[in-house]
């Protein structure tokens, strides 16, 4: 029988909470961790979530008898305690695929994080995990080429790639950042990268850096016999400089751009990782801004949403933190997104801050990239817990080298393979770092001094945003 | 400046050719590593001139379930022997992620 209409406002768990709802393997899940105003009880509140990030609204309005509400409302369906910290509880919902538009992380996220974050029911609100359900990932384009691809394209196999963002990052000429570029690439990194915020100023416009950075590449390729190629920052004011700038590096030979997709938006950043998939060009991706989004344990959005937002929009490449390094990043917590990034199935690990299941099917996977505040001391410790599929950019501690950034790169890369190859004996890396690297550097006196020149540096902070786990 | 070093350029070959060349008990270890990881073993050598090109010349197919270390560092040499004058590398393809788990030059020609 058909519903009546009564004008006037209704407690939102009388339609948007439902603890006996068994979500469908076409829902997309979400769990939010709430910190409710002081006298809201946990089920209206996480009933109020539910609505305001799908269907309801604050009243009942006569429009939602036009349409079948039960088919497309979000549902609270489960409410667990915070492991540890009394203030705040997740809140568990499932929405119906058919809210969103296929293939738009942009859609997803304008209702996930949308107005309610500013809702006034809930003091703070945090979105943990999304399970994106198979069904809709297959409607997305992800990442241009993937893991493998690149390997191929690039002809890196069986290590950990190098990289190096260089510096100063503000304020060179073009031919003098192209030298920098050329001495990082000889010296045995595989890759250098603008820094974030190069995009086109007046000291360097990025025609001219363009260039210059191609010749370098190709000068450092024929003097090494080994492939090369640098992050060429094509971010910009708007989509049409951003295309034009990726249009030239692609014009000249450059194997790979970098885009970064908080500030520069995530329309932009699937457009041009489409773009990308469609010229042959890998998309490296910087993430500036999400330490805004993710570091406050209470509200924000999580970096393992962000991770899969961007593995869904696409790029071939996205920074990781480090968790050795000078930035935040919680061990078990960076294996969790890590693997997010990489795998094909991720099921649920709470230990890694895991709360769904992820299937990926067959969208390729994302080389993990753990840069800033490492050097080569950091080294047995970063082939350990990033693995092969990973890029490790090492910006201070190549171009800070005693002799210069060419030698800086060697010592890097002889730390490297010194890793790999006892790694791959069977040697414990974390356990046997510091004998590995000494009898590598016996014959690498590259090695030597930079082992010399940053002994004693290290970043030993406690990390803001832990993971919830109970300690009382 | 006298205690900066002048850094010499060196043609290179990719994964572990930073490192002094590996002694047979460490190439040993390698194609062990290859095999317990699941890979195939395969060899290829190329004359130098050819080093930068994609695709070498195969040593007869690859070695797909070969679980000995010594049979698979018998081909290494017997491909040595045959093409003394050419760079041989040794692969070990991974068919789960349909790539190169890994890859490295053994003899430099």
């Amino acid at each position: 029988m058909a519903k009546q209409y009564n004008a006037g406002v209704q407690d939102y768990r009388q339609t948007y909470w439902q603890p006996d709802y068994v979500p469908l393997d076409t829902d997309l899940l979400a769990c939010f961790k709430i910190t409710p105003q002081a006298g809201i009880d946990r089920e209206e509140a996480a009933a109020a979530v539910a609505a305001e990030s799908s269907t309801g609204t604050w009243t009942t309005v006569w429009t939602d008898l036009l349409t079948d509400m039960d088919y497309y409302r979000g549902r609270c369906y489960r409410i667990e305690d915070v492991p540890g910290d009394d203030s705040c509880y997740y809140a568990f919902i499932a929405y119906p695929i058919d809210l969103f538009e296929e293939g738009s992380v942009v859609n997803v996220f304008t209702s996930l994080v949308g107005n309610v974050f500013g809702f006034k029911a809930v003091r703070a609100l945090r979105l943990e995990d999304v399970r994106f359900p198979i069904a809709y990932v297959k409607t997305c384009n992800g990442p241009p080429h993937g893991i493998q691809v690149e390997r191929d394209h690039m002809n890196k196999y069986g290590r950990p790639m190098l990289g190096c963002t260089i510096k100063p990052k503000l304020g060179l000429s073009a031919k003098n950042y192209g030298r920098a570029v050329y001495e990082v690439l000889r010296g045995g990194l595989d890759f250098s990268k603008d820094d974030e915020n190069i995009n086109s100023q007046p000291f360097m416009r990025w025609r001219d850096r363009f260039l210059f950075v191609q010749d370098a590449i190709e000068t450092a390729e024929a003097h090494t016999g080994e492939r090369k190629g640098h992050y060429l920052n094509v971010t910009a004011p708007s989509p049409e400089e951003m295309y034009e700038r990726a249009e030239f590096a692609k014009e000249i030979g450059s194997p790979i751009i970098m885009h970064d997709f908080l500030t520069g938006g995530l329309t932009a950043n699937t457009g041009l990782a489409r773009w990308c998939r469609k010229n042959g060009m890998l998309l490296h991706i910087h993430r500036a801004m999400h330490a805004v989004l993710d570091r406050n344990p209470h509200h924000g959005i999580h970096f393992r949403v962000l991770t899969k937002a961007l593995r869904l929009s696409g790029g071939d490449h996205l920074h990781t933190g480090t968790v050795v390094g000078k930035l935040e990043g919680d061990r078990e917590s960076t294996l969790g997104w890590i693997d997010l990034l990489r795998e094909s199935y991720v099921p649920e690990d709470r230990s890694r801050g895991i709360f769904f299941d992820q299937d990926w099917g067959s969208m390729p996977g994302v080389f993990a990239v753990a840069s800033g505040g490492i050097h080569v001391w950091h080294m047995p410790a970063l082939v350990n817990i990033f693995g092969d599929d990973s890029v490790l950019q090492f910006g201070g501690g190549t171009l800070g080298h005693p002799w210069g950034n060419a030698a800086g790169a060697a010592a890097n890369r002889v730390a490297l393979e010194a890793c790999v190859e006892a790694r791959n004996r069977g040697v414990e890396l974390e356990k046997q770092g510091k004998e590995i690297l000494t009898k590598a550097a016996q014959s690498s006196p590259e090695l030597k001094i930079a082992m010399e020149t940053w002994k004693e540096i290290k970043f030993e902070f406690d990390t803001v945003d832990k993971l919830d786990v109970q300690n009382r | 400046m006298s205690s900066v070093a002048d850094f010499k350029q060196e043609q290179q070959f990719e994964t572990f050719s930073y490192l002094p060349a590996l002694t047979s008990d460490e190439i040993r270890a390698q194609i062990q590593y290859i095999i317990s990881q699941g890979w195939n073993p395969a060899v290829e050598h190329v004359e130098p001139e050819g080093a930068g090109r994609n695709y070498w010349f195969m040593w007869k197919l690859p070695f797909f379930g070969e679980q000995s270390v010594d049979t698979v560092l018998s081909e290494v040499e017997a491909c040595h022997r045959e093409y003394p004058d050419h760079h041989i590398r040794l692969i070990g393809y991974d068919n789960y992620t349909q790539s190169q788990g890994t890859s490295f030059v053994v003899y430099r020609g």
